[in-house]
């Protein structure tokens, strides 16, 4: 497949939130900005594009019926990578994200692209894929974050936009993750059918 | 802590899916019929409590005891795969049908973030083994409440004529964001 | 390309070789990072102390102080410039927020008066309860105002109660808990003046 169209395909044809609908616990549970949504995509970008070349690379070795556990295994201890990484460099956002960190592992992405598309192909183009649907979840969470920050807190990447006075405070509590992630995907359905 | 606080909490005030954002691929996946939504309430139940007292006894025998907490995820996810797993195979023996119609979804409770989630959440907060099963049936029970009441609405949703561009998820989502303001009217109770 | 044999050996030791490769490779990033992670831990700690103190030369060993009511014990870190004793920064807590735990640095000046407070952890609502850091320490609203402020001239609780501050809107649950915070830290500051009598210089 055309390298190009791989990486490009995970941000609006297969993008995974919005498309393939994978991956919804942490779009909705750490979109309240736009910056956590920016630091879970990229930590989510890393496992995936780790995982992914690990998988691929040892996909011959792995007896089929052990396959899922052995990816799992693979995909938490690069979890496990990045929560340490994060909770001594940047603690901070490793407070923001919480428990939704370690739940990268159960992230349905990370292991759907695993089972379906590591295993069964090359190394470059399991990276590539890893890379683009990382990048393409990434994407979805700014954007669901961006919103919901501007509506919610009157900020957007923490620069305050307009007065705490006007916002609309749901956006940024539980309701509000589900109601601008339902518009959103309308949208996008619109979009891909033009 | 107060168990009924712990009951409460789990239930309605900080509802696993409504409030924590746990558990919603099951949530949006199965809810569209109320009986394959009872299947997978029970199952997700059965594997949520058990795999709390094992998560739990794991961690302070064998994590803590040695200076192993960075294995963590490793750790707590295999119990789950492995819970799951036997799952699989007495639903298969005991219950045939309902192992069917569950069909992909049974499997798919190991990537639950619900049931990770509890395990993960009983230890942050500190809950000794008693509680922390109160916890985890609680929220089971919050799950099922979610996902019963959901799939209720949704069988109605389906008769009802919807914008085009926002049929299917997208009212979904819609309505169990309304759902969620409903159970934010909870927080005034403990 | 062919797979190996799904055989029940293969399986069990496909499944150990993975897993043991994988706990060795995190064990090495722990022992990387652990330093790293305890430095990080330690400067957000000193950090809030700075906020929430007067100015000071060096802090003095950190002890707990017991309290009386719960089985808590609370971190008191004393801090001083040259031998005079500056203030001290109480690393209190209540489990009584609308979520739970909820952490404050908290600045006790030499007067006995609050000097400074540095909300630490909490998991209190975004938009209302976890105003806290700012509402109550706003110079415009003194009603709501505690710095400055100590247990015996104003009552910490909020005016619901009979208390002196004024809670945050629609949040009483959380203000309830932060004044529960911060009177906690006052009683390990009072049962403290005693242990500092045998150390450096008393109050």
């Amino acid at each position: 497949m055309n390298q190009w169209k791989n990486f490009s395909k995970g941000f609006i044809k297969e993008n995974p939130v919005f498309v393939l609908l994978l991956g919804m616990c942490p779009t909705l549970g750490v979109t309240s900005s736009a910056i956590n949504g920016l630091g879970m995509g990229l930590a989510t970008t890393f496992v995936l594009l780790m995982s992914n070349i690990v998988v691929s690379l040892i996909k011959s070795q792995i007896p089929d019926k052990v396959r899922i556990p052995s990816f799992i295994v693979i995909i938490a201890a690069f979890v496990t990578v990045v929560q340490l990484v994060m909770q001594a460099y940047v603690p901070e956002l490793y407070k923001s994200l919480g428990l939704f960190i370690p739940l990268i592992v159960v992230n349905c992405i990370v292991l759907g692209r695993a089972e379906a598309f590591a295993s069964k192909n090359n190394l470059v183009t399991a990276a590539v894929d890893g890379l683009g649907i990382g990048l393409g979840f990434t994407f979805a969470l700014v954007l669901l974050g961006g919103i919901r920050e501007l509506l919610g807190s009157g900020k957007l990447f923490d620069i305050i936009i307009y007065s705490e006075n006007y916002v609309t405070l749901l956006f940024v509590l539980a309701p509000g993750a589900f109601i601008v992630l339902g518009y959103l995907i309308a949208i996008i359905n619109r979009i891909k059918k033009d | 802590m107060n168990y009924l606080v712990i009951v409460i909490g789990a239930i309605l005030v900080n509802n696993i899916v409504l409030m924590q954002f746990l558990g919603i691929c099951p949530f949006l996946g199965v809810s569209k019929r109320l009986s394959t939504a009872v299947g997978m309430a029970g199952a997700v139940a059965f594997v949520m409590v058990l795999a709390t007292i094992v998560t739990y006894l794991i961690q302070v025998f064998i994590l803590d005891a040695f200076g192993l907490a960075f294995l963590q995820t490793i750790a707590f996810i295999l119990v789950i795969a492995s819970l799951v797993q036997l799952v699989e195979i007495i639903l298969k023996k005991v219950s045939p049908a309902l192992y069917q119609a569950l069909g992909i979804f049974l499997p798919l409770i190991t990537t639950n973030c619900a049931i990770l989630g509890v395990a993960i959440l009983t230890i942050q907060k500190e809950f000794n083994l008693v509680e922390g099963v109160i916890f985890a049936v609680s929220n089971a029970i919050g799950f099922g409440l979610a996902l019963l009441l959901f799939a209720g609405i949704r069988e109605h949703l389906d008769l009802q004529s919807v914008p085009k561009g926002l049929k299917g998820t997208p009212i979904a989502l819609i309505t169990a964001g309304i759902l969620a303001m409903a159970f934010m009217g909870f927080s005034g109770l403990v | 390309m062919a797979k190996r044999e799904s055989t029940f050996i293969n399986m069990v030791l496909t499944l150990f070789v993975v897993t043991f490769v994988a706990a060795a490779a995190l064990g090495f990033v722990y022992d990387l990072t652990k330093d790293a992670i305890e430095a990080a831990k330690m400067k957000a700690q000193s950090e809030a102390i700075e906020k929430v103190l007067p100015e000071y030369d060096e802090l003095g060993e950190s002890f707990k102080i017991a309290l009386s009511a719960s089985e808590d014990s609370i971190e008191v870190f004393p801090a001083y410039s040259g031998d005079k004793l500056v203030g001290l920064a109480v690393k209190t807590f209540t489990n009584k927020g609308f979520s739970g735990f909820i952490s404050v640095m908290a600045g006790i000046d030499n007067s006995g008066n609050l000097f400074g407070y540095e909300v630490l952890e909490h998991a209190e609502t975004p938009g209302l309860g976890s105003k806290m850091n700012d509402w109550f320490r706003n110079t415009g609203k003194p009603a709501q105002n505690v710095i400055g402020k100590n247990p015996q001239s104003h009552r910490f609780e909020v005016t619901k109660d009979g208390g002196d501050i004024d809670a945050i809107t629609a949040s009483t649950i959380t203000s309830r808990a932060f004044l529960d915070a911060l009177t906690r830290a006052f009683e390990a500051y009072n049962n403290t003046n005693q242990q500092l009598e045998t150390k450096k210089t008393s109050l």
